[in-house]
């Protein structure tokens, strides 16, 4: 049975702005499922009406098979871990993580030994009588981490939690939120727009645009078989590249005549996407890149340029050892198998 | 941390600049403050005919006057009944305000208004709603039972200076209520809310700890405004009657001076308050520079 279930979910701001149209998904019990999408596309939005925080237009959420619409977001039994953290910088960090137990009325010597099981769990045993702002960001995210995790809820809410942290903390971070996640097996949501936390996280990844679902399902799937342009280009990274084709009896051929390859998925104006990684060089390749820019990642080379005689950017993943120099032409031939064909109108997938 | 420099180009140009600030401290504080000074070890006889040198009499028989001690007693329970009441109020208004003003603008221009308006006026207008005769407000607690007289019950008397002054503050306090209730962050009472605390025990336990700078703060100001601004209200409403029962400290320097022409001990009794009023307000800096442990 799905823990969380969002059915048919609707919501409109006073003032008239409808931020959610219409939106359903489940998630299953002990799943970690990521939104993620473009800023204002009501991720939060979403979030906080699971978390009780915002009324519910219209639809219907259940957590654990119970509605939860009109329940306040204590009785939900969900804890929430916010973007800054929202600590309590008047309490220390003992305090932060036992205040929701205590208004629960939990006796003394359960709540001490939560917090400190919790506590030992983060690496925060020296740090419990500390006050918030006597901690590194860091430290105050596990904090953040400790009050979620104290109280045992039925589900964790994440709304970016890691945005506030240098880039190196933040991939170490991100294992241990994984890692926690799974030992406790305790469903969750987490917000992000960052596209390889997404990926790296999700058991499940759901892709929003514009308060709808873009796309649903396993990370990998999504990479693979991207439902539409907006999915190719917003999952992977450097973004899928996108050429303009016309597909044909004889198959499909670039805006300069060039075949990419011979079977049509429709007939017509259509937009085919491959991905950097899915580009080789060889000099028969329909793809001539005037190559601008190379940037050297060590293992692998990024070529930046444009189709030749088109206004065409793309972008070509190589190994580190063939690398162009600029001002060079390199014919490009994308992978057998690893075309992606959208609508030209709708930009969702053929095929 | 080096201090920061300016250099200018005249010597005497800092000096000037801050010559006007100067010369009106100089005049409308030190001098007459030197004078009261001056003053409070004289004793003048009621026609200004003779001066002699008293040294502290004036002060030893001020402490041991009991219409003195009275008056004290009197100012500081009214000061404390028109800080709590101003503020009491203040912070329920801008608690409510607070739960439906997310970008507060406008409300907060119509909000100061009260604070403009002169003291006296508020007493005149007090005066006029609870007056025995004529007031709206004492006819209206009449039909409820109730023979408000400010003219003949302390009690009432005491009441009406306290509503008048605070009436006005209630505003002043309110600004600044509802700017630190707004400053508190909203995801730390929706955090509150997810923790399991309900609307009263978020107020207890997470607003009112994080606004208590500001609560200080205008105690202090309260305290002082009860103390040294509201002889307008005193005079325009009770005239420190009936008796003695509103006869504070401010109203009884100027009565002592210009009714009683007992200058000596007028005089002490301003230095007294000089004192009482530096004192508050060297608390205020102290505490304003640490700020509040959290
Ligand atoms: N209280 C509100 N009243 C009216 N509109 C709102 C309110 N909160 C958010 N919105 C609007 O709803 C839309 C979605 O906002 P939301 O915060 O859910 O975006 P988001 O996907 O979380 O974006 P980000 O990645 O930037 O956090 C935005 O267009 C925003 O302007
Ligand atoms: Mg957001």
């Amino acid at each position: 049975m799905a823990q969380i279930e969002i059915e048919n979910v609707r919501k409109v701001y006073p003032g008239g702005v409808e931020v959610i149209p219409d939106l359903s998904f489940d998630i299953a019990a002990g799943e970690l499922c990521v939104l993620v999408g473009p800023s204002g596309c009501g991720k939060s939005t979403l979030l906080r009406m699971v978390a009780g925080l915002e009324p519910i237009t219209g639809g219907e959420i259940r957590i654990a098979g119970r509605r939860v619409n009109e329940l306040e977001p204590v009785e939900r039994d969900i804890s929430m871990v916010f973007q800054n953290y929202a600590l309590y910088p008047h309490m220390s960090v003992y305090d932060n993580m036992a205040y929701g137990l205590r208004n629960r009325g939990e006796p003394k010597t359960t709540i001490d030994a939560a917090v400190r099981k919790a506590a030992k769990t983060l690496g925060l045993e020296d740090y419990l009588s500390r006050k918030p702002r006597q901690l590194s960001g860091g430290q105050r995210q596990r904090v953040a981490m400790g009050r979620a995790i104290v109280r045992e809820p039925a589900a964790f809410l994440f709304d970016e939690p890691l945005s506030n942290l240098d880039a190196k903390l933040r991939v170490k971070t991100r294992v241990e939120i994984r890692d926690l996640q799974q030992r406790l097996g305790t469903t969750s949501i987490y917000v992000t727009h960052d596209q390889l936390e997404a990926m790296t996280l999700a058991d499940q990844l759901v892709i929003m645009n514009a308060g709808r679902i873009e796309q649903a399902g396993p990370p990998l799937e999504i990479y693979e078989r991207p439902a539409s342009v907006f999915v190719g280009g917003f999952i992977g990274s450097p973004p899928m590249n996108f050429l303009p084709c016309f597909a044909g009896a004889g198959g499909v051929e670039t805006a300069t005549g060039q075949r990419l390859s011979g079977d049509s998925p429709a007939m017509g104006d259509v937009t085919a996407g491959v991905r950097p990684e899915d580009l080789t060089p060889d000099a028969a390749g329909p793809l001539p890149l005037h190559v601008r820019v190379v940037e050297r990642l060590g293992a692998t080379v990024h070529v930046h340029g444009v189709l030749e005689e088109t206004e065409t950017d793309l972008v070509a993943s190589l190994p580190g050892s063939d690398a162009p120099n600029p001002g060079e032409v390199l014919r490009l031939a994308p992978n057998p198998g690893k075309l992606h064909y959208f609508s030209a109108e709708t930009g969702r997938r053929l095929g | 941390m080096r201090a920061k420099r300016v250099t200018f180009r005249h010597r005497w140009l800092p000096y000037a600049l801050i010559a006007p600030q100067i010369i009106i401290t100089l005049v409308f504080f030190l001098w007459p403050a030197s004078q009261a000074i001056y003053q409070s070890v004289l004793r003048q006889d009621a026609f200004g005919l003779r001066t002699e040198f008293v040294g502290m009499a004036n002060f030893k028989r001020l402490f041991a006057d009991p219409l003195y001690l009275e008056s004290f007693w009197t100012t500081m329970a009214y000061s404390a009944m028109v800080a709590a009441s101003g503020m009491l109020i203040a912070l329920v208004l801008a608690v409510m305000a607070d739960r439906v003003i997310r970008t507060a603008t406008a409300y907060r221009t119509l909000l100061i208004w009260p604070y403009a308006v002169a003291p006296a006026v508020a007493g005149v207008l007090w005066w006029f709603l609870f007056n025995p005769t004529i007031g709206i407000a004492a006819y209206a607690m009449d039909m409820l039972g109730y023979d408000w007289n400010h003219y003949l019950d302390g009690g009432d008397a005491m009441a009406l200076i306290v509503i008048a002054a605070a009436w006005r503050q209630v505003s002043y306090n309110f600004l600044f209520f509802l700017a630190g209730l707004q400053a508190i962050p909203r995801s730390l009472t929706e955090a509150a809310a997810i923790d399991g605390a309900g609307p009263v025990k978020r107020f207890w336990t997470i607003q009112l700890p994080l606004l208590s700078p500001t609560v200080f703060f205008l105690i202090v100001v309260n305290v002082v405004y009860a103390f040294f601004e509201t002889f307008g209200v005193v005079h325009a409403t009770t005239s420190g009657g009936p008796g003695n029962a509103t006869n504070i400290l401010v109203y009884k320097v100027w009565r002592d001076a210009f009714e009683g022409l007992n200058l000596g001990s007028s005089a002490a009794q301003s230095v007294i308050l000089m004192v009482i009023v530096i004192l508050l307000t060297a608390i205020q800096f102290r505490y304003i520079e640490r700020r509040v442990e959290y």
